[in-house]
């Protein structure tokens, strides 16, 4: 019953939702500061960040989209697009020149699972935030 | 940017930090709900990584 409630609830205007969620992309917790979820904010903000920057350290590689076989086209192209969402963190890193090729090694490989998760986590965030702008939630 | 040279345990635990902050966050709608989950995540990291690795440990005999 409450899932069917759920699903019958129309889609909020976007101008509701949208500043918090692509604030909440370009900086990790940023939809919650912007509605003023201070603490949780902080929170993602250096979980998010954390994560990024162990995997900076550990050396990761970026994922860059390439075709051929499925698994590799889903691989590569999932993992690009778990990196993009990370936001002003892979904007800067990409920019600046980091630019690390994949190599052999527990540490590296952690690394790069590491970046990708951390766009991952910032996915949830904004879905978080979205459903606070849209007062799905508190 | 200075390096990290962790071991497997460590960079499983670390993982296992960042994401239960982040499950705990934006899970559930109290904040003792937030934290009560967010340690219950990362308890959970634990048992499977310790349970993972005695498997491996003892399925390579």
């Amino acid at each position: 019953m409450a899932k069917e409630k759920e699903l019958s609830q129309p889609m909020p205007p976007i101008g509701l939702w949208a500043p918090a969620v692509a604030l909440g992309w370009l900086i990790p917790g940023g939809g919650h500061f912007l509605l003023k979820r201070t603490g949780r904010g902080i929170l993602l903000l250096a979980a998010v960040t954390g994560m990024f920057l162990c995997g900076l350290m550990m050396r990761g590689a970026m994922f860059t989209p390439q075709s051929g076989d499925l698994l590799t086209t889903l691989i590569n192209t999932g993992g690009f697009v778990g990196d993009v969402f990370s936001g002003i963190l892979y904007l800067l890193s990409v920019w600046l020149g980091y630019n690390q090729p994949d190599q052999a090694g527990h540490v590296h490989d952690y690394g790069t699972k590491f970046l990708v998760t951390a766009g991952l986590l910032n996915i949830l965030a904004m879905v978080d935030a979205y459903e606070i702008a849209a007062r799905r939630k508190d | 940017m200075p390096k990290m040279n962790l071991s497997h345990f460590e960079a499983a635990l670390l993982f296992s930090l960042f994401t239960s902050v982040v499950l705990g966050v934006v899970t559930k709608s109290t904040d003792r709900e937030r934290i009560e989950y967010g340690v219950y995540t990362f308890v959970c990291f634990l048992v499977a990584l310790f349970g993972l690795g005695w498997l491996m440990y003892l399925g390579h005999g």
